[in-house]
């Protein structure tokens, strides 16, 4: 409930000395202001590191081969050989952890020249066979039409997937590529749908064509083998445990001597990625740290003042007390105080720091190459934030609250 | 309605310690019209403030409207102080930044009076006082006379029983001091019992009794302007 007196009394006790009132009020204002600045900007941080890895399963791990480099059965070192898509089979069916698995295969490029042609327009993509499960792996966005499915890796279907700079060069603008022909390297394949990659992370993706990898072994003579696949594990698994099974079960299938880790290169992704998240919660944890700092430092102000005006306040109170104000209403007007003063300025923090933000935000919005992307004020964090402030305003009133009642009502009137 | 047995009261300064009261046995009956007077120093503020529950006594039994007053919580004493009790100030105790009115109806706050039904009847005892026209001043802008009448309303507004007086008139002059007299006698007439605190003479014989102390006991009583010595004076336990 509104108690209008209780508002009074407030406002006549800070308006008593507006400067002082003001400075102390500032003090918190910047306190969260710095605080809620750095979450933004850490924020931003985060969101640029994130927006580059995209979708990429950060539980990943990819393979490829490597020449063997101790003699295993009977058989030489410096041995080359290559992944068969029966070891995908045979991995899938006996690691459980591992969700999906999906090699990488590229096609070939036309060099100097161009390898896809459409009536008179001309250009040179990258052509990759991919899988569905290559789409979970590394995911892209299919814009219009569909991605790859499991029927056109069963029959090799001449199907393929675009990005939006082969669209770009081989259409009119006006034109949809769904359902047309493209001829690659000599053979022509029919678009079934266009993509816009989500990441960076494998290299620029705009010009890329994609095809079923069982076509594109089968057109390009490679018949079951191909050189690099990902792999990532269930949720909850232990990558680096994935990748020592898939060892073990691609050692035995390929003959490889069960010590020779370096016959298959293995680059385990997930740990890169909990290294640069690892640095983002250090990063965030010490932005925190620094502005709650900060804060502190302003509600210490708070609580100074409130004393000194408690002091200065001693006489009245005691008057107040000598005609029947009790303790606990005491002390409840002086945390009212408190606590009005910190939030009163920590909302104004919290707005200042919000508007900071978005100014960063929009400063650096157009850059082609921003180290911060969309930082933005969680709501919670503004929230958590005002509830400190609160919890402050509370404990800084307190003190001095406490000091006041503890003398007799005789003294504080004698008070001068 | 007042009865002290025995009454006790050190101050510890430091490593000092000073015997002020040194054993007051009073009875103050209701609607008494009461002074005490006393040299500087002999301990007439230190009585009023224990009989005010503003401080409390090291010893001896104090009996207030029939409740022992013993190491009460300030919550409790702070009510009582509130429905009992009215406090006159020979500084006055106005608080500064609120207006006559609402100084006088603060005591009404207290006890969680709405605000509309605590300000009109602040208004109604300011008049009392003569002071209608002034309700909207601040109290820095009336004079001694003006702000003693305000601290009296102030201090009848809750109705109390008893109003304790610290020299009413010490700020005043005489003429002054003549009309807040009288406003306290009327105050007495009502049937509430009033007990001042001065030094003067003039004001002491506008009372009914007079209570002197000296070095913290009570000299001598003197009704109706008889003086009667404390030793012949027996207080009964029973009421
Ligand atoms: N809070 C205190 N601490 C220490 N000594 C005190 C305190 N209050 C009063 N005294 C001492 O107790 C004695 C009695 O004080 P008190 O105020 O009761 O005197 P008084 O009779 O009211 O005098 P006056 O006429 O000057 O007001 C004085 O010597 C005073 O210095
Ligand atoms: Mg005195």
């Amino acid at each position: 409930m509104f108690d209008l007196d209780k508002w009074q009394e407030i406002t006549a006790a800070l308006k008593k000395n507006k400067l002082r009132t003001i400075l102390t009020g500032l003090g918190v204002m910047f306190g969260i202001l710095i605080l809620v600045t750095l979450l933004g900007i850490g924020r931003g941080f985060q969101n640029n590191i994130q927006s580059s890895l995209g979708n990429f399963a950060t539980n990943s791990t990819v393979f490829w081969v490597e020449r063997t480099t101790k003699a295993y059965k009977g058989l030489p070192r410096n041995r080359f050989y290559q992944f068969t898509n029966d070891d995908l089979l045979a991995l899938k069916k006996n690691i459980p952890e591992l969700e999906h698995i999906a090699p990488d295969i590229n096609g070939w490029s036309g060099g100097a020249t161009h390898n896809t042609f459409r009536k008179e327009k001309k250009g040179n993509f990258r052509i990759k066979g991919t899988s569905p499960e290559m789409n979970m792996v590394n995911p892209v966005e299919v814009v219009s039409g569909r991605f790859i499915n499991e029927n056109d890796l069963k029959e090799f279907r001449k199907v393929i997937t675009i990005g939006p700079r082969v669209k770009e060069l081989m259409f009119e603008e006006d034109e949809d590529p769904i359902g047309q022909y493209l001829k690659v390297n000599g053979i022509f394949f029919k678009i079934i749908g266009e993509i816009k990659p989500l990441s960076n992370n494998m290299g620029n993706r705009d010009d890329i064509i994609q095809l079923p990898y069982t076509t594109l072994q089968q057109l390009y003579n490679y018949g079951d083998k191909f050189y690099v696949f990902l792999a990532t594990a269930k949720v909850g698994e232990s990558v680096a445990e994935l990748e020592d099974k898939i060892f073990e079960i691609l050692a035995r299938r390929h003959s490889i001597h069960p010590e020779d880790r370096q016959a298959i290169g293995n680059f385990n992704i997930a740990k890169i990625f909990n290294k640069i998240f690892g640095l983002f919660n250090s990063i965030g944890f010490l932005f925190w740290v620094i502005g709650f700092g900060v804060l502190i430092t302003g509600v210490i102000g708070v609580s100074n003042i409130m004393h000194v005006v408690v002091k200065e306040r001693t006489k009245e109170l005691g008057i107040k007390r000598a005609i029947g104000a009790k303790p606990a209403l005491v002390v409840g007007q002086i945390i009212n105080e408190s606590v009005f003063l910190t939030t009163f300025a920590g909302f104004w923090g919290l707005v200042l720091g919000v508007v900071i933000v978005e100014l960063i935000g929009k400063a650096t919005e157009g850059s082609p190459n921003p180290q911060i992307l969309n930082p933005y004020v969680d709501i919670n964090v503004a929230f958590i934030a005002l509830g400190v402030l609160v919890f402050f305003g509370v404990l800084a009133g307190l003190l001095p609250a406490q000091r006041a009642i503890r003398i007799k009502p005789v003294d504080a009137l004698r008070y001068e | 309605m007042i009865r002290l047995q025995n009454i006790h009261k050190s101050y510890i300064t430091g490593t000092n310690k000073l015997h002020v009261l040194k054993g007051i046995d009073l009875h103050i009956k209701e609607g008494e019209l009461v002074s005490i007077m006393g040299s500087s120093g002999s301990g007439k503020s230190t009585l009023l403030n224990i009989l005010g529950l503003l401080d409390n006594h090291d010893e001896g039994v104090y009996v207030l409207n029939n409740e022992e007053i013993k190491s009460m919580s300030e919550t409790k004493a702070a009510k009582l102080r509130n429905n009992l009790l009215g406090f006159v100030f020979q500084s006055f105790n106005l608080i500064s930044f609120k207006n006559a009115m609402e100084n006088v109806a603060l005591p009404l706050y207290y006890q969680k009076v709405s605000r509309k039904k605590r300000n009109s009847l602040a208004i109604e005892y300011l008049d009392k006082m003569g002071l209608k026209e002034w309700a909207h001043h601040m109290p820095n802008e009336l004079s001694g006379g003006q702000k003693q009448r305000v601290a009296i309303a102030r201090a009848m507004i809750t109705q109390p029983k008893i109003i304790l007086a610290d020299e009413p008139t010490g700020a005043l002059d005489s003429a002054t001091s003549i009309e807040v007299m009288d406003l306290l006698r009327e105050i007495n007439q009502s049937g509430i019992t009033v007990i001042i605190v001065t030094h003067e003479n003039d004001i002491a014989h506008m009372t009914d009794r007079i209570i002197n102390l000296k070095d913290g006991v009570i000299e001598s009583i003197v009704e109706n302007n008889k003086i009667n010595h404390t030793e012949s004076v027996k207080i009964p336990l029973q009421e």
